[in-house]
């Protein structure tokens, strides 16, 4: 798994709980690491053994922490970037959900060696929507729930997620959109860049 | 409503930053994002030439020449301040007489997104601006991520290199495993002796064959003082053609006078280079631990280094002991006095 989607988790960690419970869980993982390389490629299983330390460790049941992991990626003032990169996708949240199935792509035009889960969005009638998540790793798609939450929140939407289960090897989100304009959301400016 | 309308209304759409003008040169339709550069007064009813210059192909101050540039890449500039540049092209039309005019920031598109805060909804759905500003943003993360790394490495490596105990080119020991060394068999009284070789005429090998030849020299005669010594003794390169050898476990003078012998032998033979002979010789003196009361490590380097150059002022290529030399001394003093 490449070290961006690594670090995030340890971010994730650090950012939320504090460096000592970041320790506990690497410690408990026994991978042989403290620190993640954001531009380096780890074997995968390091990914499934942090995981799963890290629920241990913070007492989370598994698909809850890749669902805050998911939500911390765009909402936490640490990782601005990467929502101002999300926000790109698309002016709305109609646009932005239409936008995921390029997701993968628009990771790999930035990082070339970055592979994201592949997406693929299924319009079920008006404003309700299925998105198949296929990732190497399981939960990808709690953690796509937490994406889509916060970016809802960010585009000011009104939405309800529901993770449905495997299918095929893929995990499926339900995603009801109610209102576009629920909320003020919070402004997207081309030209400001995160710091 | 009007067809001219109907057009203007497609253009606001499909190229937000256009400007549609009549046959004398006043702006009639101003899309919705050429209008956001200018948040003071309505683009619509002004005099096009008294707001924009066209610089190039050429200077235009008269809008009948402006009618002939049609098809032509323009730049066109715009009176603020500073002064911004875009590009544009001018075609002929709605109606008879007028033109029509789409502009671009080109390059500038950057710093024009942040003064006029545009927003994706400012340029066209077609227009690849947005997903260019993506890639700026994304290639600047990436980049400063790839940065954080290279900073990170750099300083571990500087660090493994304090750390290191080995001379690269000789693979002997350096001077700080040898002052490690050193001081642990000082520390448990280990009776010890300490030997400083000096290549004699080294400069001479590397001026005159150059650094290469230098280099291979220095190999052999690490190599030389290696089948000479023992394994549980430390050989360190402590400069450019010096050299320190610690032997362990030695109580008398014997062995190392036996040792700097053959090295000093040894050496005597050139040392070939590419058919070329490397003429070097190896000055050498030599402390022994059980000399002091209490030996200091710096103290036997400095008496060492004593031994070796009265080696050197001996003539080179030969072997003192400390002991020798202040034996000699003594006897100076005496017969000074007597």
């Amino acid at each position: 798994m490449h070290g961006l989607v690594n670090r995030a988790i340890q971010r994730f960690v650090t950012d939320c709980y504090g460096e000592a419970q970041w320790l506990a869980a690497v410690e408990r993982a026994d991978i042989g690491l403290t620190e993640f390389e954001a531009m380096l490629t780890y074997e995968d299983e390091l990914t499934e053994q942090v995981l799963a330390a890290v629920s241990d460790v913070l007492d989370r049941p598994y698909e809850e922490l890749l669902e805050d992991i998911g939500t911390y990626l765009v909402s936490h003032p640490n990782v601005e970037a990467l929502r101002r990169l999300l926000r790109f996708s698309g002016v709305d949240f109609t646009d932005f959900l239409h936008s995921l199935d390029d997701l993968p792509d628009r990771a790999r035009l930035a990082v070339s060696d970055l592979e994201l889960p592949r997406i693929e969005l299924k319009q079920h009638g008006a404003g309700f929507y299925r998105l198949s998540v296929q990732s190497r790793v399981p939960g990808a798609g709690h953690l796509f729930t937490g994406v889509l939450r916060a970016m809802a929140d960010d585009y000011g939407a009104l939405v309800f997620l529901e993770h449905q289960g495997n299918t095929n090897g893929s995990e499926v989100v339900a995603v009801s959109l109610l209102e576009t304009e629920f909320a003020e959301g919070r402004g997207f400016d081309l030209g400001a860049r995160a710091g | 409503m009007s067809e001219a309308d109907t057009f203007g209304r497609m253009l606001d759409v499909l190229c937000p930053m256009h400007l549609i003008l009549d046959q004398d040169g006043i702006i009639i339709n101003a899309g919705p994002t050429t209008q956001k550069l200018f948040p003071e007064a309505p683009l619509a009813g002004q005099v096009f030439l008294d707001v924009f210059e066209i610089r190039r192909p050429r200077q235009i101050t008269e809008f009948h020449d402006l009618a002939d540039m049609a098809g032509n890449r323009l730049h066109v500039m715009y009176r603020t301040d500073p002064p911004r540049e875009l590009k544009g092209i001018l075609v002929p039309g709605p109606s008879k007489g007028q033109v029509t005019l789409n502009l671009s920031f080109g390059i500038s598109v950057v710093e024009a997104v942040q003064e006029y805060e545009l927003t994706a909804r400012d340029f066209a759905v077609t227009d690849l601006t947005v997903e260019m500003l993506y890639l700026v943003e994304a290639k600047s993360a990436a980049m400063e991520a790839s940065r954080q790394l290279n900073k990170r490495l750099q300083s571990a490596r500087e660090e493994a290199e304090e750390q290191a105990v080995t001379d690269v080119l000789t693979g002997l020991k350096n001077r700080r495993a040898m002052d490690i060394d050193l001081a642990r068999a000082l520390a448990v009284r280990e009776d010890v002796a300490l030997m400083h070789i000096d290549l004699d005429y080294f400069k001479d090998v590397n001026d005159t064959l150059g650094h290469a030849a230098g280099d291979h020299v220095l190999q052999e005669v690490a190599r030389v003082m290696r089948e000479e010594t023992r394994s549980t003794d430390t050989i360190a390169r402590v400069g450019g053609d010096e050299f320190v050898v610690l032997m362990r476990s030695v109580r008398d003078e014997l062995v190392p006078v036996h040792v700097a012998g053959r090295i000093i032998e040894k050496l005597m033979v050139p040392i070939m280079f590419e058919g070329q002979p490397c003429r070097v010789s190896a000055s050498i003196g030599t402390v022994l631990s059980s000399e002091y009361a209490r030996p200091s490590a710096d103290q036997m380097l400095r008496d060492a280094d004593e031994a070796l150059y009265h080696s050197k002022h001996e003539g080179r290529g030969r072997h003192t002991l400390y002991s020798e030399l202040s034996a000699l001394s003594a006897v100076e003093a005496e017969s000074g006095t007597g």
